[in-house]
């Protein structure tokens, strides 16, 4: 009775660890990346989710395949290694292919619709609303109920 | 009466918005380069097919060129062939090929294969140097003076229009610029 469910037991054990090995092939689309501390692996994480790819332009560089993001992962972190800063980081991407690889462009002249847009479209939204509002009360209850007869 | 018009209004802007916006879709080369103007980047590159051979920045610098960004496993490049073949023919602009992230062997049967227009082809093989370049795609086309700076860029495969328009009507300015 014992051998065979210790075979069972070794074989769920041998399956678990293919299953974990699998696993990790499946993130490590890259050579498996070592760092030096855990911040070091956060602000990788960080940096390659706020950078735009280039070729898949709705992509940012962590989820990217492309070879271009490839290469800026690589970049980024022989940078992270080199000890330099994110803004630094930043920059060379930036010197190299302008404020549209940052998905947090800056916000400047040719931005600003960029930025100011969405609260302007809000703004007119909530006026429209408190119109639509202020109209609705001012009628008499009774008008209503006719109407929806 | 106005309030009744508000809603027709916001549609009409939304309508602007949206037709700004299609109209101005799928123009990657519209991204603008933040290197116009700027000298080439620094760099030391194995020339293809004699790999022994070191160029760098300075070696390129005193006529005006245009390095036109391609590889082998690169379809869009071969479409443009034609034109960079008439154009290096023509003896108007020198062409230097930056060979991107390619197998040399591949290279070299490509270029065997549809003619070589090019003076000299750097062997970018890793593609660090064309990151400096700020290359995203091949093929790109830079229009670099006699004194190495860099006067426009083209995204995606060259048309005649903008080697007659944007190229070869900058060459005035390109030649005499020291």
């Amino acid at each position: 009775m014992k051998t065979p469910m210790k075979t069972t037991m070794k074989t769920m054990g041998a399956s678990l660890v293919l299953t974990l090995l699998l696993v990790a092939t499946c993130f490590a689309a890259d050579e498996p990346l070592v760092f030096d501390n855990d911040e070091q692996e956060a602000r990788y994480l960080d940096l390659t989710r706020e950078l735009r790819c280039l070729v898949c332009q709705n992509q940012n560089l962590a989820d990217s395949d492309a070879p271009l993001a490839h290469d800026l992962r690589q970049e980024i972190y022989r940078m992270l290694q080199a000890g330099e800063s994110n803004e630094q980081i930043k920059t060379f991407l930036v010197d190299r292919y302008g404020d549209f690889v940052l998905y947090r462009p800056p916000v400047k002249g040719n931005t600003l619709a960029l930025w100011l847009l969405p609260a302007a479209l809000l703004a007119i939204g909530g006026v429209v609303v408190l119109l639509a509002v202020r109209r609705q009360s001012r009628q008499p209850a009774g008008g209503e109920s006719e109407r929806e007869d | 009466m106005i309030t009744r018009l508000v809603p027709v209004l916001l549609l009409l802007l939304l309508g602007v918005l949206l037709a700004v916006g299609l109209s101005n879709s799928d123009h990657k080369e519209d991204l603008p380069s933040p290197l116009i103007g700027k000298s080439i980047p620094e760099f030391t590159l194995p020339l293809l097919g004699q790999e022994e051979v070191k160029v760098t920045q300075a070696d390129l610098i005193g006529v005006p060129f245009l390095l036109n960004v391609w590889a082998s496993w690169c379809a869009t490049c071969r479409i443009e062939h034609p034109l960079i073949e008439a154009l290096a023919d023509s003896g108007a602009l020198r062409v230097i090929g930056l060979n991107y992230r390619d197998d040399a062997a591949d290279a070299r049967r490509w270029l065997n294969h549809f003619g070589n227009p090019y003076a000299m082809n750097l062997a970018d093989t890793s593609g660090r140097v064309s990151i400096d370049f700020g290359v995203y795609a091949a093929p790109e086309s830079f229009l670099v003076d006699a004194s190495g700076r860099i006067l426009y860029k083209h995204i995606g495969a060259l048309t005649q229009e903008a080697i007659e328009q944007e190229i070869l009507a900058r060459l005035p300015a390109a030649g005499d610029s020291r």
